[in-house]
């Protein structure tokens, strides 16, 4: 579904990412996991065309994407849910999700999404009128997570979605983010909470500054004694 | 009192135009954090366009509104395009040189197009003359700038507010890349605020020229200025902090000239901006909002 081929990214004479290959298939959940500056944002930018590769590519249902901007990649059923969570602060969690949705060439009626969305996160329903701004920090990881459903993605990165929330929090999303899976959407997920999210993945990959040094099914890396020294504690 | 009260109309009528101008410069401030000094020169462009619609074309005056809007709209998003989105990733005083460089190229090329003589705009015979109320005398022509100008603004706000474009545009203004990953093409939405924008600067431009009636190459930049003012004064970026702030900034201006002197109030509008800048840098509608992260 998703193939990264051999990408090469600058960030003006930064060498961020050097030479790094993945592929994500089809109904799996495929972790990216790494040190802070391993280079998992700068490759989710890259696949989703916030950023260019100097060289390599980047294939969306063997479409090669490298060179397409952001905004149509969105169209082509790719969403992404940004590390810091990046809602729209002045915007209402209603306005927010028609953002999410502003790709949509079904105009209109989205109330089944809506519906959809609200059954996974309830707060968001009572919460519809209000700014985002004013929303907790894992209520507005919701609203990003469900903003990024709207556009009825096939495949959904997802960036740090446990970051800074509380552990009960914590395990709520990563509940969503397997129920989001097993309703049909693929998953590409960086973070740096290696050990739940390798509980939940298929497959993942070992990061360490812009390459990769390990990747395997996530149960083995689990039981890996380097990942585990270095990323399990 | 009497006077006072005409002083006040003066002022809304000054006041409309200069929010007219101010949400030009408030909008693609709230979007590209661009403070676009060619502004006030889309004003005079918006004079002219309309004074050759009249004088040249012979259309009626409210098709030569239309056409000035037009024009300067497409110019608007011509300046953007060729001027401000090269430099999108450039420090952000590189824009700001550049719109002053482009401000005065616009400047110079009408100068050389039309020449330094001013022309005056032809009289509209249903707009000649003054209504009295209650002693008071009011241009006719107030009452067209004032509802005209109010009538744009609440489209503009309907526009930002209700629709999707609008709602794009408030995306793309609070983060640029967020936006991009919800799927909007964020130039094609700067490149409509430019649009919207400089439509509402032409119109500021044709109404400023029927009340004032006169068109020159240079008649831009002391109303672009006051608008500029008018801008910071409501909060850059901040829609009905530029309507409130054009009223205000008009109002100020007619009651210095009525009872202090006419010398006096650009110095007094202008001081406005520095003490604004001093005490309360946001702005009126400015606060500094708390957010969660």
């Amino acid at each position: 579904m998703l193939k990264v081929n051999d990408i090469q990214v600058y960030y003006g004479a930064i060498h961020a990412i050097k030479g790094i290959s993945f592929e994500v298939n089809q109904g799996e959940i495929v972790t990216l996991i790494g040190a802070n500056g391993a280079g998992k944002t700068t490759i989710l930018h890259t696949v989703s065309g916030l950023i260019k590769p100097k060289t390599g590519n980047v294939q969306l249902f063997d479409k090669e994407i490298s060179n397409i901007e952001a905004h149509k990649i969105v169209e082509m059923g790719m969403a992404q849910v940004p590390e810091g969570r990046r809602v729209f602060a002045k915007m209402s969690v209603q306005e927010n999700l028609e953002m999410g949705a502003f790709s949509r060439k079904d105009k209109g009626n989205f109330d089944a999404d809506y519906d959809m969305v609200f059954e996974k996160f309830p707060r968001l329903k009572e919460r519809r009128k209000q700014l985002a701004g004013t929303m907790s920090g894992g209520e507005q990881q919701m609203l990003a997570m469900a903003r990024a459903l709207m556009s009825r993605p096939k495949i959904l990165l997802m960036d740090e979605p446990s970051m800074g929330l509380a552990p009960i929090l914590v395990d709520e999303i990563f509940n969503i983010i397997q129920e989001i899976n097993k309703a049909g959407t693929t998953i590409l997920l960086v973070e740096q909470n290696a050990h739940k999210a390798l509980t939940i993945a298929s497959r993942a990959y070992v990061l360490e500054t812009g390459t990769v040094v390990l990747s395997g099914p996530a149960n083995e890396l689990l039981d890996n004694d380097e990942v585990k020294r270095a990323y399990l504690g | 009192m009497k006077d006072f009260l005409q002083q006040i109309i003066y002022g809304i009528n000054a006041g409309s135009i200069y929010a007219l101008i101010a949400l030009g410069y408030t909008m693609v401030y709230g979007i590209v954090k661009l403070i676009n000094f060619a502004h006030g020169d889309i004003l005079m462009m918006g004079a002219y366009f309309g004074l050759l619609a009249i004088t040249v074309l012979g259309l009626p005056f409210p098709l030569a509104i239309v056409i000035a809007m037009l024009v300067c709209a497409a110019f608007g998003m011509i300046i953007n395009k060729v001027a401000y989105k090269p430099l999108r990733n450039a420090p952000r005083i590189s824009a700001l040189i550049t719109a002053l460089g482009i401000s005065m190229f616009l400047e110079n090329y009408f100068v050389v197009q039309f020449g330094l003589e001013v022309r005056k705009m032809p009289e509209i015979a249903w707009l000649k003359g003054e209504v009295f109320i209650g002693g008071l005398s009011i241009p006719k022509v107030t009452f067209l700038i004032v509802g005209l100008s109010i009538a744009c603004m609440i489209a503009l706000q309907f526009i930002v507010r209700k629709t999707k474009v609008g709602k794009a545009m408030r995306a793309v203004s609070e983060d640029m890349q967020a936006a991009k990953l919800m799927g909007i093409n964020v130039d094609k939405t700067i490149s409509i605020t430019f649009a919207l924008g400089s439509a509402l600067g032409g119109l500021g431009g044709v109404l400023y020229s029927v009340a004032y009636y006169q068109v020159e190459p240079y008649m831009g930049i002391l109303p672009g200025l006051k608008a500029f003012v008018a801008a910071v004064l409501g909060g850059i970026g901040i829609i009905p902090g530029a309507m409130f702030g054009g009223f205000v900034m008009g109002i100020i201006e007619n009651l210095t000239k009525g009872f202090i002197s006419s010398s006096w109030s650009n110095a007094i509008l202008f001081g406005i901006l520095i003490l604004v800048l001093l005490f309360k840098p946001s702005g009126i509608f400015g606060k500094n909002t708390r957010e969660k992260v």
